[in-house]
């Protein structure tokens, strides 16, 4: 056919050794990164005294660096999915839950949580969460259908008014109750306090992550819009029901296992899209590994810039975060999607 | 035969489809015509189960449309609307692929992959299969549409002004391939059409619809009347035989 010489742009076609190769470095970035941060921090654990048989350093190992190591894979890949399977479900690249209000009314469920129940255990707070966060992704899914699907910029920004509404209530009823620390404590983003039975919810979310890949194309014909996948004989409440529940269950459980980490799941979807494009199958992998990467790398970095003491996460991800989400805005021939 | 039985749909206070019978789908191309506003698009819409109708009933084969499982109808007919829009950045291939969907639920069977080739090589959409469509021209996209909609492999095809947005070659190419779909491949075509001409030159029977009714339903050489088309645009139109084929003059 001659008129691929009528094509607005004359990009190669992407060519599979490429994507092979960037495979390749993600993998080999994960097994490094996640070797690394097992031997990081105050108590030396080195593979030198392992094999020594130094049993204080395989107990440490154990009981808190394999936790954590295991905590930010899974919290990292799961909540680069959450962020896809939204983008796939709005039709819109700008938003991931901590833009559409979702974190913010799973955070208010932590609240209503602590006062309510205070002496509930971390599974009943991450129910509560997640029924919350259910209720905030339906708000979310009803509020923005009031607003036409091209208006990309206005998506995500009725997402963060809505955030922020739920945001301020949240902080009132926490001032008043004087728990604004505690609630402080829970949502900073940070796996400091992960260790051995106190991450485990973790695998909720990787659960999730697991159905998310099991129903990718049903997620990537709903990412066509509600005409295409009627006309597939796709039942788009149904998989759009499905969505909200892996959307939900993934942030509650980030958020008490660690808090908030924001811009993963706009950055890491955004990045794989660029590379392999948007088609879910496909693509799944590819977000689930580099959104692990990420968040190893920027918990490696917490710990280690101001050693011995740690700063948190959720400033190191917001920081590379924002950065990384700017190129990608600004990159030169963006089509800003 | 997909068999419309006193369909009506309203939106407020205007009827988009007022109480309208009708059979489609006995020849292979039948091209739906009329002013904006008549009820095309509705039309298609409620055939496609895509909305509801306030009243009436559609059947496809004999099978109720409201009552026949979505997947089910998805083997069976297939819509192409007006103006996709797709964010996703899919390739080529990818859109095709989801064609298959309704038969291969996401795994691809020897058979499925069979269909997809079949239907990018018709289309002459082989070099292009690798490409994103957001790097693709509009009528080479409405073509990865298309092959998209021949993966699907229904009896029915319905689509919604396909040359929207085409220049001429591309309309052309389009109409052309509308026909190779009914003449080569049996399928039954239903097309939204704003060309008189384009409708005249390629089409077996026109239905015009005006105010969500049926004001003229005839085969081409019964349509291309003055007095039948002056009816429907309430404006004069002159038929004149240009090669033994009607065309009509619509400019003055």
């Amino acid at each position: 056919m001659t008129d691929a010489a009528l094509t607005r742009t004359d990009a190669p076609v992407r060519t599979r050794p490429r994507r092979v190769w960037t495979g390749a470095l993600i993998g080999a970035a994960l097994a490094v990164l996640a070797g690394a941060s097992l031997f990081i921090g105050v108590s030396d654990v080195t593979p030198a005294s392992l094999l020594a048989g130094d049993t204080d350093a395989a107990f440490l190992l154990v009981a808190s660096r394999v936790p954590r190591t295991v905590a930010v894979v899974l919290a990292g890949a799961s909540l680069a999915i959450a962020g896809l399977i939204m983008q796939m479900m709005v039709r819109n690249k700008f938003v991931e839950p901590s833009t559409t209000g979702v974190t913010e009314f799973a955070t208010l469920g932590m609240l209503v949580a602590m006062v309510l129940w205070p002496g509930m255990t971390v599974v009943g707070k991450m129910g509560v969460a997640t029924v919350f966060g259910l209720v905030g992704t339906w708000v979310f899914l009803r509020v923005i259908r009031a607003v036409p699907v091209r208006q990309l910029v206005l998506v995500p920004l009725v997402g963060i008014m809505l955030g922020g509404i739920v945001g301020a209530v949240t902080a009132f009823f926490a001032y008043r109750l004087d728990l604004l620390q505690s609630l402080g404590q829970w949502s900073q983003g940070s796996f400091a306090s992960v260790m051995q039975g106190r991450y485990e919810f973790l695998w909720f979310a990787a659960a999730m992550a697991v159905v998310a890949w099991v129903a990718a194309d049903r997620f990537s014909v709903i990412g066509l819009g509600e005409e295409f996948a009627t006309n597939l004989g796709l039942n788009y409440r149904r998989v759009m029901a499905i969505g909200t529940c892996v959307i939900a269950v993934i942030t509650a459980s980030v958020l008490v296992t660690a808090g908030i980490i924001p811009f993963l799941g706009l950055v890491v979807p955004n990045i794989v899209s660029l590379l392999v494009g948007d088609n879910v199958r496909r693509s799944i992998p590819w977000v689930a590994g580099l959104g692990a990467v990420f968040v190893l790398a920027c918990d490696i970095i917490a710990r280690t810039v101001r050693f011995p003491y740690e700063i948190p996460l959720s400033v190191v991800v917001g920081v590379i975060g924002a950065g990384l989400f700017l190129w990608l805005l600004l990159r030169k021939g963006s089509r800003a999607h | 035969m997909i068999a419309l039985d006193h369909v009506t749909k309203r939106y407020g206070t205007t009827a988009a489809l007022d109480d309208v019978s009708l059979t489609l789908g006995d020849v292979g191309v039948t091209a739906l015509l009329g002013p904006n506003g008549a009820g095309k698009s509705t039309l298609f819409s409620v055939v496609g189960r895509l909305i509801q109708a306030d009243a009436g009933t559609v059947t496809i084969d004999g099978r109720d449309v409201a009552e026949t499982p979505s997947s089910d109808l998805a083997r069976t007919l297939a819509v192409l609307r007006q103006d996709n829009h797709i964010a996703a950045r899919l390739t080529v291939h990818d859109l095709v692929e989801f064609g298959r969907f309704p038969h291969s639920k996401g795994r691809l069977t020897v058979e499925d992959r069979e269909h997809i080739e079949r239907a990018l090589d018709y289309l002459d959409l082989g070099p292009l299969r690798d490409r994103f469509l957001d790097e693709l021209s509009g009528g080479q996209r409405q073509r990865a549409f298309v092959a998209m909609i021949l993966a699907q492999d229904t009896r029915y095809v319905l689509l919604d002004e396909p040359l929207n947005n085409l220049d001429l070659r591309h309309m052309t190419e389009i109409m052309r391939l509308i026909r190779r779909l009914a003449d080569e491949l049996g399928k039954t075509v239903i097309v939204v059409l704003h060309d008189i001409n384009f409708a005249a030159r390629y089409a077996d029977r026109i239905v015009a619809l005006r105010d969500g009714r049926v004001v003229a339903d005839h085969d081409v050489s019964g349509f291309m009347r003055p007095e039948v088309l002056a009816d429907i645009y309430d404006s004069p139109v002159e038929v004149h035989q240009i090669d033994g084929k009607p065309v009509a003059l619509y400019y003055e």
